[in-house]
C-alpha cells in the first residue's frame, strides 16, 4: 500500500492565532482516514493546506511521494488532490454535465463546444461511480444527495487520486449516506484515499480504516478505527487539563424565572425547544456545528421568525418577531459573526457603542449629543478596558477581543436584563478571553440573566451553572455545572444514534 | 504609562492622517472644479464674469437639490431612479394647486412638498416592506411619476402666470436685495439652505446615523434593535420631499410645470453624487462633495458652451468626466 499523503510539521498561523501547531497527518492508497476533532481543532486549515486554499507557514507536504507547494487549488487538483466543500459549490442553472467540465470544455475542430463528447465524457464518470445520472438536467433541481455525487464526480474528472471529504453526510438522510458508502467503498477498491470529516461516531466506524484525531491545532494521535472505541475518540478529542481552568464560580442566579420559553420550533433546527433562565444564572448551551443553538438564540431575539411557541420574560408572554422587539422586551443577542451581525465596522467605536441606544441621545428633533455619546463612550472604554486609541477609532481597526468589547458595551449600554452570548471568545485571544469571562460573571452577579453560547466545552464548563445540550434541533437535555466534557459530548451525539428516522431531506446550513 | 501616553498620540496622529485621507476625494473634486473654472477662465474672457457664474449657480440649482436627495439614499446603498420624474410630479400638482384651483401658494407649495413625501414614503415602503430591490422600485415609480404626470395635464404644460411671486421664488434675489453687489438667485440660495440642512441631517442627527449605518451594514443595525424599515421609509420620504423642492425650484424658473420634462435629471443627480465621492456601495458620502460634483457638471456643460464647443460634444465630456473620477477613486483607494 503506497502512501498518498504524507504531511509533517505542518504550521499555520493567523494574525493572533497560532492555528496548526506542528501537525502530521499521512493517508495511503485506497484508504478511509477520519478526521476527527472539536470545532476549531484544526481539521479544516489543515485540509485547506492540502487543497492548496491555505499556504502553509512551516513543514513539508507530500503527494505520492514528491514534495509540493500548492499556490492555489487549480494546482493541488492538477496534483490529483480533489475537495468536497460542506457548502456545495455547483452552479444551479448548468446541467451536471456542464458543471462537472466547467472551464474545460472539449471542443471541436472549429473551437465550438463540443456538448455531445461533454455528455459523454460526464457519463463515463458516472459509470465508473457505478450511479445512475441524467448529465443534462440542471443540477439546482437536483436533491442536495445527487448534487454532492455531482461534486465527487467532478472531483474524479480531475484523476483525482485523493479526495477530502468534509462533512458528507450532513444533509443526507440514511438511505443517501448508504448510497454515498457504497461509492466511497467502489473508490477505495480504485485505489482512491479519501479523507473523510464528521462529527458523527457511528459512521466514522463504519466507514473509516483510520482515525486521525486534532485538538487546538495539535494533532492527538492515529489509531485504527476497528481497534478503538467511540470513548476513546471522544477523550482524544476534548482530554485537556481542566484543572488549569476551574476557577471559583459563585452561584449567583436567584430564583426569579426571567426567561422562559416553551416548544419553540422552526424548520430543521429548532424542535419543540423549552426552557428556562434565572436572573443572575449563566446557562450554557453546547453542542456540536448545526446543532441548532444559534437558530434557537435567532428565534428568541426575533431576529428570525418562530413558527410555533411561546416566549415569557418575567413571567409576561411576549410576540417577538422582530430584534427591536426582543430589545424592547430586554433581551440582547451578541451574535457570533461579530464582524457581519454585531458591529458596523467601517463606524467608529463611540457609534457603535451607542447604536442600540442612539435615541438617548437625541433631542426630540432627533439632533444627537456627541458630547455625551463620546463621554458614555469614554466610560465604556475604560470600564471594560477596551484597547483603542480613542473612541473615534474604527472598530475594524481593533482586535477580536476589543471588537467584542465593544459589542458587549453596546448591549450594556442598552441596559437589557437576558443576554444571549453566541460564542463570545470566538477570534479572542487568550489574555481577551479571561477578561470577557469576567464581563459575563460579573453581569451575572450584578442580576443579569445570561445565556452563552459556545463550541468549546471548557469554556461552556467555565462559566455555566447550568448546561442545555443541544443536537440537531432538539435539546437533548440539562447537565449541572460539575459535569464532565464525556457527558456532553454523549447528549450532543445523542440522537444520532436513537433517531435515525425520516425528514432529513433538507439541505445543510451550518449555524 | 509613559509608553501608553506617546503610543496613543501617535495613534491620535495617525487617524488625523485617516480623516485627511477621507476627505481626500473632497479635496481632489474640489480641485478639479478649481482647475476647470481656471482652465475656462484662460480659454474665454467671458467665462468669468459675475453674470455667468451665477447662471453657473442657477444652473446647478435644480440638479443639486436633485443630487442631495439622490445622496441620502444611495448612503444607504439604495439608489432612487424616480428623483427626475418626481420632480416633476410635484410641479404639476403645485400648477394643478396653484392654477387649476387657484389656491394660495401657501397652500400650493406646501402641497405639492407633501405629494413628494408621500412619493417618497411608497418607494421607501416598495423597498423595506416588500422587499423590491429599490433599482427596480424605484425605476417603476419613474415611469409611474412621467405618466401620471402627462395624464394629469393632458399632455399639456400648465403656466403660473396667475400666482403673482411664484417665479420669484427662484428668480428673485433676496441677497440681491440687501446686496445690490452680489445679486444671487433664490433658488442658489435654496440649494445651499438645503445642502446645509441635509448635512446637518446628515452628521447631526439620529437619521444620519442610521443612514450611514443603514448602507454599512444593514442586518447589524437591524439586529441592535433598530427598526430598519421604518427607518429607510423615513430616508425615502425625506428624498421625496427634497425632490418636491426640486419641483418647485424648476417650474418657477421656466414659470410653468412640464410634464414631459424629467427624465433623464435621475442620471445627471446620481452623476454629481458619484463624482463627489459617494460610494454606490453605500455607507460613505458627504454633502460637500455632491454640492461639488453638481457644480463640475454645470461648469464643465457651462464652459464648453461657451467654448462653442457643440452640444453632442459637452455630453460626451460630461460621461468621460465620471469615468474619470471614479476611476481616479478607485486609484486611490487601491494605493491606500
Amino acid at each position: 500500500m503506497s502512501i498518498l499523503v504524507d504531511m509533517n510539521g505542518i504550521e499555520k498561523l493567523f494574525p493572533g492565532v497560532h492555528a496548526l501547531k506542528s501537525v502530521q497527518f499521512e493517508l495511503r492508497e485506497g484508504e478511509v482516514h477520519a478526521l476527527m476533532g472539536e470545532n476549531g481543532a484544526g481539521k479544516s486549515t489543515l485540509m485547506k493546506i492540502l487543497s492548496g486554499v491555505y499556504t502553509k507557514d512551516g513543514g513539508s507536504v507530500q503527494v505520492m511521494g514528491k514534495d509540493v507547494v500548492f499556490a492555489g487549488p487549480r494546482e493541488a487538483q492538477d496534483a490529483g488532490v480533489g475537495i468536497i466543500h460542506q457548502e456545495l459549490s455547483l452552479m444551479n442553472d448548468l446541467t451536471v454535465a456542464q458543471n462537472i467540465f466547467i472551464g474545460r470544455e472539449p471542443r471541436n475542430f472549429l473551437g465550438i463546444l463540443d456538448e455531445a463528447l461533454l455528455n459523454k465524457n460526464a457519463k463515463d464518470i458516472f459509470r465508473r461511480m457505478n450511479v445512475a445520472m441524467d448529465v443534462g438536467s440542471d443540477v439546482g433541481t437536483m436533491t442536495i444527495a445527487k448534487q454532492q455525487m455531482v461534486e465527487i464526480a467532478k472531483a474524479l474528472s480531475y484523476n483525482s487520486k485523493i479526495l477530502i471529504m468534509d462533512e458528507p453526510t450532513a444533509a443526507l438522510n440514511d438511505t443517501e449516506i448508504q448510497e454515498l458508502f457504497r461509492i466511497i467503498d467502489q473508490l477505495k477498491a480504485d485505489g482512491v484515499g479519501i479523507v473523510y470529516i464528521s462529527h458523527k461516531m457511528d459512521e466514522i466506524k463504519q466507514i473509516s480504516d483510520r482515525v486521525t484525531v486534532m485538538r487546538d491545532g495539535e494533532f492527538v494521535g492515529v489509531r485504527d478505527s476497528k481497534d478503538t472505541s467511540i470513548e476513546d475518540i471522544i477523550s482524544m478529542m476534548v482530554g485537556r487539563d481542566l484543572e488549569l481552568e476551574t476557577e471559583q464560580k459563585p452561584d449567583t442566579s436567584d430564583n426569579t424565572t426571567a426567561l422562559e420559553v416553551k416548544n419553540l420550533n422552526r424548520g430543521k433546527f429548532v424542535k419543540d425547544v423549552s426552557f428556562s433562565l434565572k436572573k443572575g444564572e449563566i446557562l450554557g448551551f453546547a453542542g456540536l456545528m448545526g446543532a441548532g443553538r444559534t437558530e434557537v438564540a435567532r428565534v428568541i431575539f426575533g431576529a428570525d421568525r418562530l413558527e410555533s411557541g411561546e416566549i415569557y420574560v418575567d413571567g409576561d408572554r411576549k410576540y417577538i418577531d422582530t430584534p427591536s422587539k426582543a430589545v424592547e422586551a430586554g433581551i440582547g443577542y451578541l451574535s457570533e459573526d461579530r464582524k457581519h451581525f454585531g458591529l458596523v465596522l467601517g463606524m467608529d467605536v463611540r457609534t457603535n457603542i451607542s447604536l442600540a441606544s442612539i435615541a438617548r441621545f437625541g433631542s426630540a428633533l432627533g439632533v444627537l449629543d456627541e458630547a455625551k455619546i463620546s463621554k458614555t463612550a469614554t466610560d465604556f472604554i475604560s470600564k471594560l478596558d477596551i484597547r483603542t486609541p480613542s473612541e473615534k477609532q474604527e472598530v475594524k481597526l481593533l482586535s477580536g477581543g476589543n471588537q467584542q468589547k465593544v459589542v458587549i458595551a453596546k448591549w450594556l449600554l442598552r441596559d437589557c436584563d437576558i443576554l444571549i452570548f453566541d460564542e463570545p471568545t470566538r477570534g479572542v485571544d487568550v489574555g481577551a478571553k479571561s477578561e470577557i469571562y469576567k464581563i459575563l460573571r460579573d453581569l451575572a452577579a450584578s442580576g443579569k440573566a445570561i445565556i452563552v453560547i459556545s463550541s468549546e466545552l471548557p469554556e461552556i464548563l467555565r462559566l455555566s451553572h447550568r448546561i442545555a445540550v443541544m443536537c440537531e434541533g432538539n435539546l437533548t437535555g440539562f447537565l449541572p455545572a460539575n459535569s464532565s466534557q464525556e457527558e456532553i459530548m454523549r447528549l450532543a451525539t445523542a440522537t444520532m444514534q436513537s433517531s435515525n428516522n425520516k425528514n432529513n431531506q433538507i439541505s445543510e446550513m451550518s449555524s | 504609562m509613559n509608553d501608553t501616553t506617546i503610543n496613543s498620540s501617535e495613534l491620535g496622529a495617525n487617524s488625523l492622517v485617516e480623516r485627511a485621507k477621507r476627505n481626500q476625494h473632497r479635496f481632489w473634486a474640489f480641485s478639479g472644479l478649481i482647475f476647470l473654472v481656471i482652465g475656462f477662465s484662460l480659454a474665454s474672457p467671458n467665462f468669468f464674469q459675475t453674470s455667468n457664474i451665477i447662471s453657473i449657480l442657477q444652473a446647478t440649482s435644480v440638479n443639486g437639490v436633485l443630487a442631495i436627495a439622490a445622496t441620502l439614499v444611495i448612503i444607504t446603498a439604495g439608489i432612487d431612479l424616480s428623483v427626475g420624474t418626481l420632480m416633476t410630479f410635484c410641479a404639476v400638482v403645485a400648477g394643478v394647486l396653484l392654477t387649476n384651483l387657484g389656491l394660495p401658494m401657501y397652500i400650493g407649495i406646501p402641497g405639492a412638498l407633501l405629494a413628494g413625501f408621500l412619493a417618497g414614503a411608497l418607494s421607501g415602503f416598495f423597498v423595506a416592506k416588500l422587499n423590491i430591490p429599490p433599482f427596480i422600485a424605484t425605476l417603476g415609480m419613474m415611469l409611474v411619476y412621467k405618466g401620471l404626470s402627462l395624464a394629469i395635464c393632458g399632455g399639456r404644460p400648465i403656466y403660473f402666470n396667475d400666482t403673482e411671486g411664484f417665479v420669484d421664488i427662484s428668480t428673485g434675489s433676496i441677497i440681491g436685495h440687501v446686496f445690490p453687489a452680489f445679486p444671487i438667485p433664490n433658488g442658489v440660495l435654496i440649494l445651499f439652505l438645503v445642502a446645509i440642512l441635509a448635512s446637518f441631517i446628515l452628521t447631526r442627527t439620529i437619521l444620519g446615523r442610521f443612514i450611514f449605518a443603514l448602507g454599512s451594514n444593514e442586518e447589524a443595525l437591524r439586529l441592535s434593535g433598530v427598526n430598519t424599515d421604518r427607518w429607510k421609509i423615513v430616508v425615502y420620504s425625506l428624498a421625496g420631499g427634497i425632490c418636491a423642492i426640486a419641483g418647485i425650484l424648476l417650474a418657477s424658473r421656466i414659470n410653468s410645470a412640464q410634464p414631459a420634462i424629467g427624465q433623464g435629471y435621475e442620471l445627471d443627480a446620481i452623476a454629481a453624487v458619484v463624482i463627489g465621492g459617494t460610494s454606490l456601495s453605500g455607507g460613505k458620502g458627504t454633502m460637500l462633495g455632491t454640492i461639488i460634483g453638481a457644480l463640475i457638471i454645470s461648469v464643465v456643460a457651462n464652459g464648453l458652451r461657451i467654448l462653442s464647443v457643440p452640444q453632442e460634444w459637452q455630453i460626451v465630456v460630461t460621461g468621460s468626466i465620471i469615468i474619470l473620477a471614479v476611476y481616479a477613486d478607485q486609484l486611490r483607494r487601491g494605493k491606500t
